[in-house]
């Protein structure tokens, strides 16, 4: 299967394995496309999960994960693709419909955009939220300093 | 008046029939203060402590000994809330709305035979004015619904209201196949009237829910689906769950008001039974007539109500010696001793009148009638031996009800709805039928 | 507190900001008896403590025209917690998201990260973990029971559980001193050695509770009230519910033979023999009664783990401090709820660079709004009852 993508992608797609799981790290250009390939032609119909990473100091900040896995061939892989801040991936709602709240999480979080989902808003904070909690140059005191101090008018005590 | 007092004594009519005033006012008041009172109480407390049982935990225990003042703290605690009415609320209405359902359910009582004289009237259309009046207390969930003036309550009470009418249908038929088996008497002439009926059964000599089996038992089974869902019990409860959306029509109603409601629901969960009871279960008749007759099985029978309450009071001191012994429990376990006693008096005067009516009754067959205090207390034996099996009777019924409530899960409504018209109402009218071809044939 | 409601947050919270997402919310206020439909909000209070969800309900008279879920009331961003502590510092924090089977959390990040050392827990350690995972399932199913037996409006049951469920917590406590957020296991293995009589305590369980679980059967099962009003209801095909991601009994259910235990074996569940039930359906009563059976194999392989202990070491040679080379690692395992995944990053320091939580109640709290269209408003209680969602875990 690697061999076959190699070929078909070329420099766009590489295989790797790390502790017995299978991985590609793909280009950000052939997304939608490989999704729907791994779902239709290699039966990856279950998606377990989208979720992302932030490397503050690279250029392609966000690591973005599918973890995909095939009831036929009992086999798990993950997807892997680096973006930009501010960039925009293609949805996979229309590919997988879990990945409705998994990518408003990812949205709520990181603030990556998804495009084509049906309703992209924010799921596990209230929605005038400013701000994405996961990103590394979100503090994780800072939220309640500035909160504290607006509200009840003294320093925090952390 | 004191004549007006006395000419009643002995008579064989309900008073309102004997046209003595004084008489039915008393019975009112015995019944209010017998109904509200002691039955409330008990009725709470039984259901408190028997869900409790069910669900494997104690239930009230601290306020009095084994929770036996609960009822009454609930209701000084009901009393003393604030009485809190929606601003927007229609408030002639509001303040009306649990009154009509309270009037409506004990108005019934009037026609309730605990006896062949031990009821307040006996009106010939008793059985007739007993379902109309009962079906007032929809009016007063519609308008406590409307008055509280939010949605979620109009819509409780609507359903509520769709579902006692629907299945008032399949109750008013039921009814009717049982007034059909009254007309197979001997005098030829069947009988709307409550104490009628139970003469009824008493001459054909069989209680209506065994005649012509199975078509008395399958009426009977119909009424008495009918009637916990007329009651808004469980399983039919879905209109006043808490874990449904729309929380029921007594949501606005807080304190007083509310307890208003429940007191009408107990009551009217009495006056349908009274109703079962009356109909298919004999009444006041103790089981067994023809089997076992004759002045020895008449004594041991009349001897039931004073064996009740010594059992009572042999459980209130069972009760009282397992107390803890500790200082906390002192007050309770006085307590519980003396309501062991109370019971234990109560059972030894029963048991003196009953021995006394079987005294009169054998001297009543060996020489003169006897007079005076034999009679008075033959007179009680008997009274008191009505009243104790109509009681008893439908106190199965009242735990029957609390026993639905502990095991099942509720209906949904549009399956509520589906049971009472598809269901109900062909079986109760094909047994309808069916009774009445019978009838015909039997004739 | 009451000078909090005048001043705002920092981050403008308006309570009209509600969106729509297939909801179409934004319409002007009509008055509510003149539109067909209504909606209704079940707010995040309910009697029926599933926690703190809030369904926004469109109705056309008693049928649901589509829900929306509304969640976060529980948010404590656990992920973020993650990356600011060390990786055994982080192990108590993983119970608190599932908190009604917390043993099973412990479970899933333990093992993800001993993949990650690559280290496996000695044979020992893993039948304790066996066993008291399988204890926290049945704890788990018996909630879900009560609970949803409550919803429908049979009262007794939920006290026959938490009665039955006592003895399993009396076991945790004994073992590891907590009842509910256990925190049982370590990186490596356990660390608490069983104590004096724990095989006696699980025996005498396990012959103590198949009789109730007839119990709880006798209440439910034949009921005539409780197939009318579970049968057909919040019916999922197999087709959506692998589209919708849906996992655990919700998935066995609608019929598709999965089971992590089984397909991707951990901890030693190659060494036992059970079976896992699937329903025909995908209605609530499937769902009910797979839980049922899952119940009853869980005692099997717990009665053959606790026959089974070897003797050895329970806890495997983990360095002092815990720093996994840099990489990424997926592991997930079958909680009661569903596939309960941890994505974890590492960057070769002692803190986690990422630590992904894959909460199966998240995901098949999606499925809401397809098991629920065009049913009526009695029947998402039952179907939310159904699903087993604890708002700890959806919302971290």
């Amino acid at each position: 299967m690697v061999e076959k993508y190699k070929k078909q992608y070329g420099s766009g797609l590489e295989a790797q394995s790390y502790l017995g799981q299978n991985y590609f790290t793909v280009d950000r250009s052939l997304i939608p496309d490989f999704l729907k390939l791994l779902r239709d032609d290699e039966q990856f119909d279950y998606c377990v999960d989208i979720t992302a990473t932030h490397y503050p100091k690279r250029e392609k900040q966000f690591d973005v994960f599918w973890i995909l896995y095939s009831f036929a061939r009992n086999e798990r892989i993950r997807v892997k693709t680096q973006i930009a801040d501010g960039e925009s991936l293609p949805s996979s709602f229309p590919i997988w419909p879990t990945a409705d709240w998994l990518e408003r999480e990812v949205f709520d979080m990181f603030g990556i955009k998804f495009d084509g989902h049906p309703c992209l808003k924010r799921i596990l904070l209230p929605d005038g939220w400013q701000g994405f909690p996961l990103r590394k140059d979100y503090g994780i005191l800072q939220q309640d300093k500035e909160w504290v101090q607006i509200n009840l008018g003294i320093e925090s005590g952390q | 008046m004191i004549d007006s007092f006395l000419s009643y004594l002995g008579s064989t009519v309900p008073p309102a029939n004997a046209g003595n005033q004084l008489w039915v006012l008393i019975y009112v008041l015995i019944i209010f203060a017998a109904v509200s009172l002691t039955v409330m109480w008990l009725i709470n407390w039984v259901e408190r402590k028997a869900l409790a049982h069910f669900q494997v935990r104690l239930g009230p225990m601290r306020v009095g000994p084994h929770g036996l003042l609960q009822p009454f703290a609930d209701a000084l605690k009901l009393m003393l809330k604030e009485d809190i009415i929606p601003d927007q609320a229609d408030k002639a209405v509001f303040w009306f709305a649990p009154v009509i359902g309270l009037l409506a359910a004990f108005t019934v009582y009037i026609v309730i035979p605990f006896g062949p004289s031990q009821a307040v009237s006996d009106m010939n259309i008793g059985i007739l004015f007993m379902l109309g009046v009962s079906s007032l207390g929809v009016l007063g969930i519609v308008t406590a619904g409307w008055a509280s003036n939010s949605h979620y309550p109009l819509m409780g009470a609507l359903r509520s209201s769709a579902q006692m009418v629907s299945y008032e249908v399949a109750m008013g038929l039921a009814v009717v196949s049982a007034i059909l088996m009254t007309s197979l008497n001997p005098s030829g002439t069947g009988t709307l009237s409550m104490i009628g009926i139970v003469e009824a059964q008493q001459q054909q000599g069989i209680w209506f829910l065994f005649k012509f089996f199975p078509l008395g038992l399958i009426a009977f089974v119909i009424f008495a689906i009918a009637m916990v869902a007329e009651t808004n019990r469980a399983p039919f409860d879905l209109p006043e769950a808490e874990s449904e959306l729309t929380a029921g029509f007594h949501t606005e109603y807080s304190g007083l008001r509310w307890s208003l409601f429940m007191l009408a629901e107990y009551a009217a969960m009495m006056a349908v039974s009274s109703i079962a009871v009356t109909m298919w279960l004999g009444g006041w008749l103790r089981p067994f007539p023809n089997l076992m007759h004759g002045p020895t099985w008449d004594f041991i029978f009349s001897l039931f109500p004073g064996l009740s309450f010594v059992a009572f009071a042999a459980f209130a001191f069972i009760g009282t010696v397992r107390m803890p012994k500790h200082s906390y429990f002192k007050i309770q376990t006085v307590g519980l001793g003396i309501f062991g006693l109370v019971l234990a008096f109560i059972a030894l005067i029963l048991l003196v009148i009953s021995i006394g009516g079987y005294v009169a009754q054998a001297h009543a067959t060996t020489g003169p009638s006897p007079t005076g205090l034999l009679k008075a207390l033959a007179t009680f034996n008997e009274g008191i031996g009505y009243v104790y099996w109509f009681l008893l009777k439908v106190t199965i019924f009242m735990y029957l009800f609390i026993w639905y409530r502990a095991t099942w899960p509720r209906y949904r409504f549009d399956q509520l709805m589906k049971i009472g018209w598809k269901v109900m109402l062909p079986v109760s009218l094909g047994a309808l039928i069916a009774t009445a071809i019978v009838g015909v044939i039997v004739k | 507190m009451n000078e909090l409601k005048d001043k705002s947050l920092p981050h403008e919270v308006s309570p009209s900001n509600l969106g729509s997402s297939n909801l179409d919310l934004d319409t002007p206020d009509k008055p509510y008896l003149d539109s067909n439909e209504l909606i209704i909000n079940m707010g995040p209070q309910h009697p029926a403590t599933h926690g703190v969800l809030r369904v926004i309900l469109k109705l056309d008279g008693e049928k649901v025209l589509g829900t929306e879920c509304v969640i976060g009331y529980l948010h404590r961003g656990v992920e973020k917690i993650a990356e600011n502590r060390t990786y055994t510092m982080f192990n108590p924090y993983v119970d608190r998201m599932d908190y009604v089977a917390a043993v099973s959390n412990g479970l899933g990040y333990c093992q993800a990260v001993e993949k990650l050392l690559n280290i496996e827990a000695p044979p020992r350690a893993n039948y304790i973990r066996v066993i008291l995972t399988e204890l926290n399932r049945l704890a788990s199913h018996q909630i879900w029971l009560g609970t949803h037996a409550l919803d429908i409006g049979a009262m007794t049951p939920l006290f026959y559980t938490f009665r039955d469920r006592e003895e399993i917590l009396k076991i945790f406590e004994k073992y590891c001193g907590a009842r509910l957020t256990t925190h049982a296991f370590r990186i490596g293995g356990c660390q608490y050695e069983l104590y004096n009589g724990f095989e006696k305590d699980v025996k005498n369980f396990l012959s103590f509770f198949p009789p109730k679980m007839d119990e709880y059967e006798a209440l439910l099962t034949g009921n005539r009230i409780w197939i009318d009003r579970t049968k057909n209801v919040g019916m999922l095909s197999a087709k959506d519910a692998i589209a919708l991601g849906v996992t655990g009994p919700m998935l066995r259910a609608s019929g598709v033979k999965w089971d992590i235990r089984k397909a991707i074996p951990y901890a030693n569940y190659k060494d036992f023999d059970f079976e896992v039930p699937i329903g025909q359906n995908g209605d609530t009563y499937d769902r009910y009664l797979v839980r049922m059976q899952e119940m009853r194999q869980s005692c099997r392989i717990i009665e053959q783990a606790v026959n089974g202990i070897p003797e050895g070491p329970i806890m495997a040679k983990v360095p002092k401090v815990i720093k996994p080379p840099v990489g990424e690692i997926y592991h997930s395992i079958e909680a009661p709820k569903g596939e309960l995944g941890y994505f974890i990053v590492s960057d070769g320091s002692t803190q986690p660079y990422r630590v992904r939580v894959r909460p199966p109640s998240f995901v098949n709290l999606q499925a809401l709004d397809t098991m629920v269209k065009g049913q009526l408003v009695a029947d998402v209680v039952a179907v939310i009852g159904t699903i087993d969602i604890v708002l700890g875990e959806v919302d971290r």
